[in-house]
């Protein structure tokens, strides 16, 4: 079975390129057992909507 | 798409005489493009031509805010000092120590107890907390450098990985590893600083 170690490697990648099927399914059904890779997860796509408004943000009202 | 602010493309500005709001935004520009380039006197330079590049256009146009728009122009020509940059080779990318990414993991590769990312609530919530945006940016400012330059190449500026890898000659597989890494430690950076700060409001 697929570790923690690899699962956030494949997170990684699956920012840069897109998984595999067999890659995808793997890393689903890890994701559906993995607390802490779900978080893992969901912390990844901030990061990455927090990277694309750095600088130039609107103030806040 | 949104507007852009290329070279060769008009830019789009608000109309008023907009210099005094301007150079209330001069500050920010500079953290934001120190934090880029990582060179203080270019950044200083980069800010002071985006400056007078928005001063001279002004009163074309009133559809953007000031602010995004003089961003637009200063981002774009953060993006030509990095493109430029990056002609020379990088060294030495992937020589950082790794004691502490490994340490995160058992011998069997599952999260050590102490190191399992945590719920960090609602992305609304986070993204609304000015806390964070000073947090991540001095997670950012901790990645190593190289990590970091191709870091802000894929995410800030929305290259593909190709791209960078074939501007920096480095094989796609060595861009996946350090975009691993940089993902790696700024989350754990935000978490260990971020959510203490959180927990104690």
């Amino acid at each position: 079975m697929m570790n923690c170690k690899h699962a956030t490697s494949l997170m990684s990648q699956g920012q840069d390129r897109e998984l595999t099927l067999a890659e995808r399914m793997q890393l689903k059904v890890h994701l559906m057992i993995c607390n802490g890779c779900s978080n893992y997860n969901k912390q990844l796509q901030l990061i990455r909507e927090t990277m694309k408004h750095l600088g130039g943000r609107n103030p806040e009202h | 798409m949104c507007a852009e602010a290329s070279s060769d493309k008009p830019v789009t500005s608000p109309q008023d005489n907009d210099s005094g709001q301007i150079s209330a935004l001069r500050d920010e520009m500079l953290r934001f493009a120190t934090l880029q380039l990582r060179d203080t006197h270019l950044a200083e330079d980069v800010v002071h031509e985006a400056i007078v590049a928005a001063l001279k256009s002004s009163g074309n146009n009133q559809s953007a805010s000031l602010k995004t728009w003089i961003f637009a122009i200063l981002r774009n020509k953060i993006v030509d000092i990095i493109r430029e940059r990056s002609r020379h080779p990088v060294e030495q990318l992937l020589d950082e120590d790794l004691g502490d990414l490994d340490a995160q993991f058992n011998n069997r590769g599952h999260w050590n107890k102490e190191h399992k990312p945590v719920n960090w609530g609602h992305p609304e919530t986070v993204l609304a907390n000015e806390q964070f945006w000073l947090i991540f940016e001095a997670c950012l400012n901790h990645l190593p450098e190289n990590t970091a330059r191709v870091f802000m190449m894929r995410e800030h500026l929305g290259l593909e990985i190709r791209e960078i890898c074939n501007e920096l000659s480095i094989s796609e597989s060595n861009c996946w590893v350090i975009m691993h890494r940089a993902r790696m430690r700024l989350r754990m950076c935000l978490e260990d600083n971020f959510l203490q700060e959180e927990d104690a409001l």
